[in-house]
């Protein structure tokens, strides 16, 4: 009795030590996975810090309005002006969507009697 | 274990036969046997000792060795951290109202030597001045030969430019990592953002601190681990900063000034739209502060915030104004201003000696008379008027939010006499900076509350005590648009927006004193827009302009100032968001005669 006691005590002992080390693995290698997100989240960050510098610099007002002066013929861009405001009720109503069929043909024979042919 | 018997059975009967004692026996034996027992005793307790010594000095041991590795390795972060944001220490942006960037960080490199570790020290000199002109190359040369150890060469690089370094190949040359500060939009805002340069400096690293304007002011706060990057949002609106510097600087050169300034103001919540002072600089490569000459005259000067002048008539309206709230007059109250008007020994004259007779108080704004204000002033007394405007803040610097704000102390009279009262009531006498003007246009505006500027965004009106009635707010509004419809401001109407104003034409005072020049002026409009639910505050300021398409050189507000303010207010207020009031004719011919 005593000695199946002392081979269940080892056992769980061994089956203790096992979970104990399993765990500390995955511990270590979700460590280095959060190490490697934060480094990524770093680089991103510092890369977002850099794209959007570039993207105030390329959008700076000096820039546009000289483009827009350049490209004036393609794009015909003119500053903002007062009698450019609209009312929703200037606006017309859509449209009513077209038929499908644009040119329809007599398929009924009703009354086809009395027209003459 | 064998033990020894106390009274071995042939010991003593030996005795006994001697006639001994055999109790002398047994003691003896007892005293051997408790000789044994203590000597036992003591060896086992050593043995304890030594124990308890071996694990005292592992245990000590263990922790000097990690006392050790700790103080003598990097310091490095735990790799398991709750909370898992990482601390970003870089300096926080600067963005304006509409979350676009005004200032933010750029990652580059600085270049330092070891000259002791150079193999050709000449030949790096001279491939240096190559790469940057502006390195002088015998001292270079002197350096890197000499006894310096350790040299920085320059603080900013360029991708390329490292590039070319990098390709020198020389290993005394060595890079540092910086940060440093990038303003996207060039001069826009300078004089706002003002600057940033490197503080203490590392090879690994540098501080970068704020040297002028907002970024110095909120410098703490910017630098603040605690804000993780969080941007610092001010009321300033990018596109229609960039609009009235467009303008102010058309409209500078047009009119031949040599400075110009505008603010743009939210009169209920005081923001600060947009606020230009020209000429201006870029903070990217900030330019040094003049060490001779006028402050004002160099780039770095803000004439908004700084810059205080006597604006002219545009104070008119605050006397007007005061008068209203006393119940001394109402507009329509006639008043005679035809001359002499004589106050401590000096006569008070018109604009050209005009004399415009009795006129209305409305009509004494509308036409700008100085006489008449005068008058208003002396009724008023000047106790009252000193009241009144220290409460619309015109006797101590703007609090915005920039460190030369506080450089922008309005001048004073020393003793405030009857004439002061009289010259103030029409803007001599007390100079102010056009931001004071504006802050106090805003009062009038808003229904007759105090709002000091901003230039943090806010989230709502932010009024602060009542300085005049809503009626005495609401017939000055009447008396500023009436300026523009029919009076010295007529270029500054504005089809659809309703604008008030009024002019400001003031002599510039000579710098060491004497007097005035008589052809030098500031001209100065202060507008209010829309005059029936007024939402912003413009303030157009030009130093020395002069109008010359006429035969004669025109130097008033209505022919420079003005024309500029109201080109400004068509571009701004569709930027603004404000819908132009077309006053539509009814249409005739459709007529509901009868049901």
């Amino acid at each position: 009795m005593r000695s199946l006691l002392y081979v269940l005590t080892f056992m769980t002992v061994i089956g203790a030590a096992f979970w104990a080390y399993h765990e500390n693995y995955k511990t270590q290698a979700a460590l280095g996975e959060a190490q490697a997100v934060r480094a990524d989240l770093r680089d991103a960050r510092a890369r977002l810090a850099v794209l959007k510098a570039e993207w105030a610099y390329l959008n700076r007002p000096d820039r546009l309005r000289d483009l827009a002066e350049v490209n004036f013929e393609r794009l015909g861009l003119m500053p903002f002006e007062p009698d450019q405001f609209g009312r929703v009720d200037q606006i017309a109503y859509p449209q009513p969507p077209e038929l499908p069929i644009t040119d329809p043909v007599e398929v009924s024979s009703a009354g086809a009697g009395e027209q003459e042919p | 274990m064998i033990r020894t018997p106390l009274r071995p059975l042939a010991r003593i009967l030996d005795a006994r036969r001697k006639g001994e004692n055999p109790d002398a026996i047994e003691r003896e034996n007892l005293r051997i046997r408790h000789e044994q027992m203590r000597d036992k005793a003591r060896s086992r307790a050593e043995g304890r000792l030594l124990v308890m010594a071996v694990m005292f000095f592992c245990a000590f041991g263990v922790i000097g060795a990690r006392m050790g590795t700790l103080a003598a390795s990097e310091a490095e972060e735990p790799r398991a951290q709750a909370t898992g944001a990482s601390i970003i220490a870089s300096r926080a942006d600067i963005v304006d109202r509409q979350g676009r960037i005004l200032a933010t960080n750029m990652e580059t490199f600085s270049l330092y030597a070891h000259p002791q570790q150079m193999i050709d020290p000449i030949k790096a000199a001279r491939e240096l001045v190559a790469i940057f002109p502006e390195l002088d190359e015998d001292r270079l040369r002197k350096d890197f030969t000499g006894k310096r150890k350790f040299m920085w060469v320059r603080k900013k690089l360029s991708p390329e430019q490292k590039q070319r370094v990098h390709d020198i190949g020389e290993p005394g040359l060595l890079f540092g990592p910086r940060e440093m500060r990038l303003y996207p939009n060039g001069a826009l805002a300078a004089h706002i953002l003002g600057g940033a340069s490197f503080g203490r400096e590392g090879v690994h690293s540098a501080e970068v601190i704020g040297t002028a304007g907002i970024e110095k002011f909120f410098d703490d706060a910017l630098r603040d681990p605690a804000r993780e990057g969080a941007p610092l949002e001010l009321s300033l609106d990018l596109t229609i900063q960039a609009a009235t510097e467009r303008v102010l600087q058309g409209g500078m050169s047009l009119m031949n000034a040599k400075g110009a300034a505008s603010v743009l103001m939210d009169v209920h919540t005081g923001e600060v739209i947009a606020i230009a002072s020209l000429p201006d600089f870029d903070p990217n490569d900030r330019p040094r502060p003049l060490t001779q000459g006028e402050a004002a005259d160099s780039p770095l000067f803000n004439r908004a915030v700084q810059g205080v002048y006597e604006l002219g008539s545009t104070f008119k309206v605050f006397a007007s104004a005061q008068a209203l709230e006393l119940g001394l007059v109402n507009p329509e109250t006639v008043i005679d201003t035809s001359g002499p008007l004589k106050v401590g020994g000096f006569r008070i004259g018109e604009f050209q000696n005009k004399n415009y007779g009795p006129l209305s108080v409305s009509d004494i704004i509308v036409k700008s008379s100085n006489r008449g204000t005068g008058r208003l002033a002396l009724a008023i007394g000047a106790q009252r008027q000193q009241e009144f405007l220290k409460g619309l803040g015109f006797f101590e610097p703007t609090p915005l939010e920039i460190v030369e704000a506080k450089g922008g102390q309005p001048l004073l009279p020393q003793r405030w006499t009857d004439l002061s009262s009289v010259t103030i009531s029409y803007g001599h006498g007390l100079s102010s900076s056009p931001l004071h003007l504006a802050a106090g246009y805003a009062a009038i505006a808003n229904g007759g509350y105090r709002v000091e500027p901003t230039l943090l965004r806010q989230n709502g009106p932010r009024l602060g005590s009542r300085l005049m009635s809503e009626r005495t707010a609401r017939q000055s509004l009447d008396m500023l648009r009436k300026v523009v419809t029919e009076g010295t401001a007529s270029f500054g109407e504005v089809p659809g927006y309703s604008v008030g104003g009024k002019t400001g034409t003031a002599d510039k005072p000579k710098a060491r004193g004497g007097g005035y020049y008589d052809d030098k002026v500031i001209n100065t409009f202060a507008s209010v827009f829309p005059t029936h639910d007024p939402k912003y505050v413009l303030i157009v300021t030009l130093d020395e302009p002069v109008e010359t398409s006429g035969t004669k050189p025109r130097r008033t507000a209505g022919w420079t100032a003005v024309p500029v303010a109201a080109e400004m207010i068509r571009r701004v207020a569709p930027l603004l968001g404000l819908r132009p009031e077309v006053e539509t004719r009814h249409l005739t011919g459709i007529i509901n005669t009868s049901n």
